[in-house]
């Protein structure tokens, strides 16, 4: 057998046991920790963001010992409040056929049958038990005139299970577990810790024992002990340098905890989202999403003729190629997010793209607004549109949105156990930083339901799990020499970052690996482009530790210096990306080997040869990574291929 | 475009700081106003100077992380929109623009344009939530809410905790911040048992930090998400009702 144990319940003749009762039994079965005892174990949560506070927030209220750690000035401020759509959930409020299965069965597929089944199936379970808490919490979802909890259908589902609070979904649930937490905090169960950023995990004798951290203000490095340590960080899309996630957002903290010894699962599966504003110029710091929804009633297209230059209200009809309604004709503009991406590709790239530098197709309203006039599409889009104008100058009643994909989720992440512990005992990773529940694609508004799934619903118990045979272990100590050597290795990168003074920003090098990375391992990769790819990120990472600048001391608040370490970072799992995505000779979900496609060019997967999910070791540096399999099978979603035509 | 910027500088909190004047040429009128502060920055570096520092995050107006004064006024000219938000277009070729932090005794400088809003953080902690445990709900739809009220709640739950409010205010104060938090629970069913003793204590851990509010209404101006001055009356309401409740109930 693999290292890997996905430690999924078998019953005692070795296999699964159903499903549907699994987690329920499986509670029972596990270890708890007697409510006197649990404040004598400490916790470590690194991230505050939908996963980490509401982990944080509900191990305080169990009474556990917690310290909760964000690099952002106050943990309201984490990438989750930027979500905008909504949380999935199963709880068939419309009754138009929704259910636990049903929900289980499209994340899936969805996922096209990259994920762990007992995971999805949890997940689904617990769905219904978030919009509850949330509701309780006071989070202000939307409701209908009877009062009761409006849905709206979301990212081409066939049911209305989406639960949402305007165009701030993100905001409102984050601000519920944040207010959890600071209840906690006042409760003195929790501290937080803030301008803290973590910048690697302390192993000692194979168990994941603390953290080191530097106070961004001070510059102090300091460290930090616990029974268990949970990493709730986020995802890695900024590795693109351009993306829809917030300035900050980075992997230093995965990725620390990979070299580590916690394995890499699945690091090129990337969501590319098809509807974001296109960058405008070199020194664009980030693109911004214009919300899925706006597919639902926009008609995308681009001229038939390459280099037609004419403005678009110029181009008559018969010279306008509807794409997606001519490939697709029953799904049109509502087909998932990969296909709708790829396609906007193939036809920039043959020299279609509209706008200034070419780069984006249109969605246009014009038909939506003269079938249903102009208030009524209005109502509906109006905080998107006065967003869309702000940023770009245009009003896209009268002139169509210029959109094109960007670089949005990441389901790649540390490879995590039924448990939602990594392979470093101790060590548990939820949310976004974790390979999760999304296999090769993740589906609209299933981001922040695994967040506050693994955050409210399955770690609280899990860890109870882990720590029940360790009362009374002994403390290690700040002394230790596995503290004093992960210090070390901190303070000297610090040193070493600051002392190079070469000639080029942080920057250049964060935009020149994002460039790397979105020509061969973004939207359609293949063989060359991967083994291109594979030779010059080594070569941008010698050139970033030789020539990089970051002026200022390590001793005071210095942005360049907290980019520095990030970007270093990103320069090494930007090569893992590659490499799995080379491994992967097979299309799955946001993953596109050109090499493997139907006659009618769409992704094609290869279940005999690919149905695993890939999790890398660290050897060393400059060594390339280990592959381990954690082989996959389906027992209730039969493997199919999707079709949208 | 080119412009003229005066930006303040500040190497510590318990430091004098100082303006100092940097030429922003070529700006695409594309550019947001942190773009524009970027490529100021970018060629700090290069000179071998350390770049302004400033908060952000999102770069979408939801976070609230960023925020300064400019030319005197809050998250900028344009209203509704967050520093982050602005951009370049709505400034002149050849503009000169003062750039500060927000100045608020509440908000100490920790540097150049960044503040310390913890305090924002300690009123949450004094009330800004519901007594809720996880897993102690019951099914969401057996406590219905009105459309109104939940739209009326939602507006005030808007709020991004970026403290525009608080650099506007003549006084300092945070009564907008805190009334918007008090407005959002206390509207709903779910956060009405604890209406009046949230008000009382939350309340307090304000006005321990931050000035007194005189009804100038700037708050409301330069506040990027609009929340409306009407909370701040109906948290005095509350507060009114609560000193005499709590005090009968101690
Ligand atoms: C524009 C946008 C819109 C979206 N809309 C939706 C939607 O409608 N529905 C949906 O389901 N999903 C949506 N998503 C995805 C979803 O928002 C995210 O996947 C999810 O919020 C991630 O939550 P998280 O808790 O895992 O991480 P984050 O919210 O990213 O939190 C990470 C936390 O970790 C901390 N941190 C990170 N590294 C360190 C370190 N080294 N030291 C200390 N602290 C650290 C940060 O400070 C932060 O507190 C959207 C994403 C984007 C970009
Ligand atoms: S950077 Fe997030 S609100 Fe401006």
């Amino acid at each position: 057998m693999s290292v890997l144990d996905p430690k999924v319940p078998l019953d005692d003749d070795g296999n699964e046991v159903a499903i549907q009762t699994m987690w329920e039994d499986h509670k029972f079965d596990m270890d708890l920790v007697n409510p006197a005892n649990k404040r004598k174990f400490s916790v470590i949560v690194v991230g505050t963001g939908l996963a980490g506070a509401s982990a944080a927030a509900t191990m305080g209220e169990l009474g556990y010992d917690v310290d909760a750690f964000t690099f952002h000035d106050s943990p309201r401020r984490a990438h989750s409040i930027a979500a905008q759509g909504g949380i999935n959930a199963a709880k068939n409020y419309r009754g138009d056929g929704d259910s636990i299965f049903r929900l289980f069965y499209d994340t899936v597929k969805g996922g096209d049958f990259r994920s762990r089944e007992a995971n999805v199936y949890r997940l689904a379970q617990v769905s219904n038990d978030i919009i509850d808490q949330a509701a309780a919490q006071g989070v202000p979802f939307a409701r209908e005139y009877g009062g009761m909890l409006a849905n709206r259908s979301f990212g081409g589902a066939q049911v209305s299970r989406t639960f949402y609070a305007r165009g701030q979904t993100g905001q409102q649930l984050l601000l519920g577990a944040y207010q959890a937490l600071e209840r906690q905090v006042a409760a003195g169960k929790v501290r937080t810790h803030t301008h803290k950023e973590m910048l690697d995990i302390v192993v000692v004798d194979g168990r994941a024992r603390g953290i080191i951290c530097r106070d961004l203000i001070t510059g102090e490095i300091t460290r930090h002990e616990a029974n268990a340590v949970v990493l709730a960080t986020g995802g890695y899309s900024n590795a693109f340098y351009l993306s829809t996630n917030a300035m900050a957002c980075n992997a230093t903290a995965i990725w620390r905890a990979h070299r580590r010894g916690a394995f890499f699962a699945n690091a090129c599966y990337t969501q590319i989202h098809p509807t974001a504003i296109p960058a405008s110029d070199e020194f664009q710091s980030k693109l911004t999403l214009m919300s899925e929804s706006l597919r639902n009633d926009g008609r995308i297209w681009v001229p038939t003729e390459v280099g037609d230059d004419r403005a678009p209200s110029d181009i008559p009809e018969d010279e306008r190629d509807y794409y997606l309604e001519r490939k697709y004709p029953s799904f049109g503009n509502l087909v998932p997010r990969d296909v709708a991406s790829r396609n906007a590709k193939i036809v920039v790239d043959e020299g279609r793209g509209v706008g200034p530098l070419k780069n984006g197709v249109y969605l246009d309203f014009a038909d939506a607004i003269e079938r249903l006039g102009f208030d009524v599409v209005w109502d509906r889009y109006s905080n998107l549109f006065e967003m869309y104008e702000r940023i770009t100058g245009e009003d896209p009643t009268k002139r169509p949105m210029r959109i094109f994909p960007a670089p949005h989720y990441t389901m790649g992440g540390l490879w995590v156990d039924y448990h939602l512990m990594t392979t470093v005992d101790g060590l548990f990773a939820i949310g976004e930083c974790n390979f999760s529940d999304h296999g090769a694609n993740r589906l609209g508004a299933s981001a922040l339901m695994q967040g506050l799934a693994d955050g409210y619903f399955v770690l609280p118990y899990t860890i109870g799990n882990f720590l029940a045979d360790k009362l009374n272990e002994g403390e290690v100590g700040l002394d230790h020499d596995a503290f004093a050597a992960a210090e070390e290795v901190v303070t000297a990168r610090t040193k070493k970052l600051l002392a190079i003074d070469g000639s080029r920003t942080v920057d250049h090098f964060h935009r020149e690996l994002g460039k790397i990375l979105w020509d061969y391992c973004g939207m359609a990769r293949n063989e060359d482009g991967l083994v291109k790819a594979l030779g010059e990120i080594p070569a941008l990472r010698e050139e970033f530790w030789a020539d990089v600048k970051v002026p200022g001391s390590g001793a005071t608040l210095n942005s360049s210096l907290e980019k520095a370490g990030r970007v270093a970072d990103f320069l090494e799992l930007g090569e893992l990306m590659v490499r799995d995505a080379l491994d992967r000779n097979e299309s799955a979900g946001g993953h596109f080997r050109e090499e493997s496609q139907t006659d009618e060019g769409e992704a094609k997967r290869d279940d005999e040869n690919y149905s695993y999910v890939s999790a890398w070791a660290w050897q060393g540096q400059g060594e390339a990574q280990e592959l381990h399999k954690e082989p996959l099978a389906f027992r209730y979603v039969p493997p199919s291929q999707r079709s949208y035509k | 475009m080119n412009l003229t910027l005066q930006v303040w500088r500040q190497a510590g909190p318990d430091v004098p700081g100082s303006f100092a004047t940097y030429e922003a040429t070529d700006i695409s009128a594309d550019a947001s106003f942190l773009e524009m502060l970027d490529l100021v920055n970018e060629r700090l570096v290069l000179d071998g100077d350390e770049p302004i520092e400033f908060s952000h995050d999102c770069r979408e107006g939801i976070c609230g992380s960023c925020g300064v004064m400019i030319n005197g006024v809050p998250h900028g000219p344009q209203r509704g929109t967050a520093t982050c938000q602005l951009h370049m277009r709505t400034f002149a070729d050849g503009d000169e623009i003062v750039i500060e932090p927000w100045r608020a005794s509440g908000f100490p400088i920790v540097k150049d344009l960044v503040v310390d809003r913890s305090p924002f953080d300690e009123i949450i902690q004094a009330g800004g939530y519901v007594t809720v445990d996880t897993g102690q709900a019951q099914d969401a739809n057996l406590t219905q809410i009105p459309k109104e009220t939940a739209d009326l709640a939602m507006d005030a739950a808007a709020c991004i905790g970026c403290g525009a409010c608080v650099a506007a205010c003549p006084n300092g104060a945070a009564q907008l911040f805190t009334s918007a938090k008090l407005a959002h629970l206390n509207l709903l069913p779910q956060g009405d048992a604890e209406r009046y003793e949230r008000t009382e204590s939350m309340v307090g851990v304000m006005e321990s930090y931050f000035g007194s509010c005189t009804n100038m209404g700037e708050c409301e101006t330069a506040c990027p998400k609009e929340i409306s001055i009407d909370f701040i009356a109906m948290m005095n309401k509350d507060y009114v009702k609560a000193k005499f409740r709590n005090r009968r109930s101690a």
